[in-house]
Order: structure tokens, then C-alpha cells, then sequence
């Protein structure tokens, strides 16, 4: 069976997908890089908040869909790897 | 000359005289949260300086903070003159402007609290994120739309009673201070436009040279984006510019019930 996810979980989940989605609209050659950024900013973001925080989730979920908007545009073609 | 000398004379004395006044502590309250520890609550920080070795203006303060007790303090300022609407904040539970706001005086002992700006999600300590509010703004199409081209090498003329009904519009920063004092905008900030952008929707729709009154219209022609405004008067209120928002929202209601 699923397990079932909170509204928030599915939330995170989204955002996510929505970065990996968003990965695929980019060069073929960076794409690797974006794919890895959205990776490690989740991971810090998980690392920074625990899993009951759910004002600092909300607060993160804010912040990763506004620099989603930003490295979504066309003119964003490349990102530095860690 | 005599002027002159005189003033030559005071600016010599006056770090003299700065050392002589007694010593006027204030305390300053003022919230706190960083975003690189989000699991860290909020807090309220206090801060307490002397008033005779600080400016009057509560951005002064705030800026004397910042320079030599804390830096990581952080807030938005620009203009320092009431111009810009950067240091839009709620200071002792009014919401405006740090830089045209005097530190209030002889109340022995009383604390100043400094709040971000309330209902708007918080970027870190006093900055709000005003993302959606420029958004809303933007809905509204904040420039001059005209039909007929006409010759662009021309200006547009305005007699001075049309220009007249600009004034107490064009004046607005927006600074945000009066949609966030509003309880309609605090629980419907996503349908309903706020007073502040909709007096800038009727700063387009009382321009005489704007030809799309009836789109401008049409747009606010739902149950939310004009009429969540109940006429609280929150917004008028608050005004750090001394402008009235509700009445702006009162023509737009009228002009809807016109057409």
C-alpha cells in the first residue's frame, strides 16, 4: 500500500518535480547541473529543518518556488557545480 | 558673513556640547528571525542606545544599531526622507515609515517595538516579501494606455482640473503600509487587490490621457478585487503620506456602479 502524504509533503514533492521538470527545458549539456543544484538545495533544506517544522518548511517551500521562477528563465542557461 | 561666522561658530561647539547632554537611554525591541536557521523561532531582540548621541528618526536609530551594536541586524532603507517606501515597518503598532518617524520622547523609560510589516511572509528580521504586492500592482497595468496612437512626438495635454484630480494619488510610494494594516487584505491577499494597489488603479482611471477606463473597469468587476473592501479605513488611517486609500476605493465602487 502508499503511504499516504500530508498536504505539506506533497507540497515538497511538487517542488521537486517541478525543478527536475524544469531541468529538462534547459541545454543538454547543463541539465546535469541543474538537476544536481535542485538535489543539493533540498538536501540542505532538509538538513536545516526538522521534519515537524512546519512554519520553516512553508518558509523554505517560498523560497525554493521564487529561485525555481528565477532559473526557469530561458536566459538562465547554466549553473556552476558545487 | 556675520551668518557665517556664527554658524562656523555652532558647528565647532556642537561635539562639545553632544559630551555635555545627560545621557537619555531608550530601548528598542525589535523582532528577529534568520532564515539560514529556519527552525529558529522568532524573537524580539533588545537594544537600548542613548538618545542624545542618536539622530531623532527611528531609521537613525535603527541605522546606529546596525553600524556599531549589530550588525546582522537587517531592514530595508533608502531614501531616508519618506520618498522611497523602503523603510516601511510597524513601529509601536502603527505601520510606517522608519525615516519620517520621530523616536518618540519623554517617556521615562518606555520601549519602542519594531515589528516587519504584519501578514506578509518575512524574508529575515524587518524585511517582508513583497514579491506578490508587486505582482498585484503589475495586474493592474500601472501605465498610460492609449487607443488612438496618435503622434508620439507630441505630448498629451491635461488641463489643470484634470491634473487637479491627480493630486492626493500620485503622491503614493507604495510602501505597502496601508494593505497591511488592512484586516480584508490580511485575510484575502490573494483575491483582493488592497488599498494601496487600488488607488493606483484609480490614479490610472481619474487620468484624463488613459483610454482604457472601461478594461480598467471590467477587471475590477468581480466580488473580491474591489469590493473585500469594507471600508475599515485601516488604510487612511495609517498613511505615512497623509493620503486617503479609502476614498480612492469609494470612486472606484462608484464608478463601477456608474457603468
Amino acid at each position: 500500500m502508499v503511504r499516504r502524504l500530508s498536504g505539506l509533503q506533497r507540497d515538497v514533492l511538487r517542488l521537486y518535480r517541478d525543478c527536475l521538470r524544469a531541468a529538462r527545458a534547459k541545454p543538454e549539456e547543463s541539465r546535469p547541473r541543474f538537476r544536481a543544484l535542485a538535489r543539493r538545495e533540498f538536501e540542505r533544506g532538509i538538513a536545516a529543518a526538522g521534519r515537524a517544522d512546519v512554519g520553516a518548511i512553508e518558509h523554505l517551500l517560498r523560497i525554493g518556488r521564487r529561485r525555481l521562477d528565477q532559473y526557469r528563465q530561458p536566459s538562465v542557461r547554466d549553473v556552476t557545480g558545487p | 558673513m556675520r551668518q557665517l561666522a556664527r554658524r562656523g561658530f555652532a558647528a565647532s561647539a556642537a561635539p562639545h556640547m553632544a559630551a555635555e547632554k545627560p545621557a537619555n537611554p531608550k530601548t528598542f525591541k525589535i523582532y528577529r528571525w534568520n532564515p539560514d536557521k529556519p527552525a529558529e523561532k522568532p524573537r524580539m531582540q533588545e537594544y537600548t542606545l542613548d538618545l542624545s548621541r542618536t539622530g531623532p528618526m527611528v531609521l537613525d536609530a535603527l541605522i546606529k544599531i546596525k553600524n556599531e551594536v549589530d550588525t546582522t541586524l537587517t531592514f530595508r532603507r533608502s531614501c531616508r526622507e519618506g520618498i522611497c517606501g523602503s523603510c516601511a515597518m510597524n513601529i509601536d503598532g502603527k505601520n510606517t515609515l522608519a525615516c519620517i518617524t520621530h523616536i518618540p520622547k519623554d517617556e521615562g523609560g518606555k520601549s519602542i517595538t519594531i515589528y516587519p510589516l504584519p501578514h506578509m511572509f518575512v524574508v529575515k528580521d524587518l524585511v517582508p516579501d513583497m514579491t506578490y504586492f508587486y505582482k498585484q500592482y503589475a495586474s493592474i497595468k500601472p501605465w498610460l494606455q492609449r487607443k488612438d496612437e496618435g503622434d508620439a512626438s507630441k505630448e498629451i495635454l491635461q488641463s489643470p482640473e484634470e491634473r487637479k484630480k491627480l493630486d492626493g494619488l500620485y503622491e503614493c510610494i507604495l510602501c505597502a503600509c496601508c494593505s497591511t494594516a488592512c484586516p480584508s487584505y490580511w485575510w484575502n491577499q490573494d483575491v483582493y487587490l488592497g488599498p494601496s494597489i487600488l488607488l493606483q488603479a484609480y490614479r490610472w482611471m481619474a487620468d484624463s490621457r488613459d483610454q482604457s477606463l472601461p478594461e480598467r473597469l471590467e477587471q475590477m468587476e468581480n466580488a473580491f478585487s474591489v469590493y473585500r473592501c469594507h471600508t475599515i479605513m485601516n488604510c487612511t488611517r495609517t498613511c505615512p503620506k497623509h493620503l486617503n486609500p479609502g476614498l480612492a476605493i469609494a470612486q472606484i465602487k462608484l464608478l463601477l456602479a456608474k457603468n
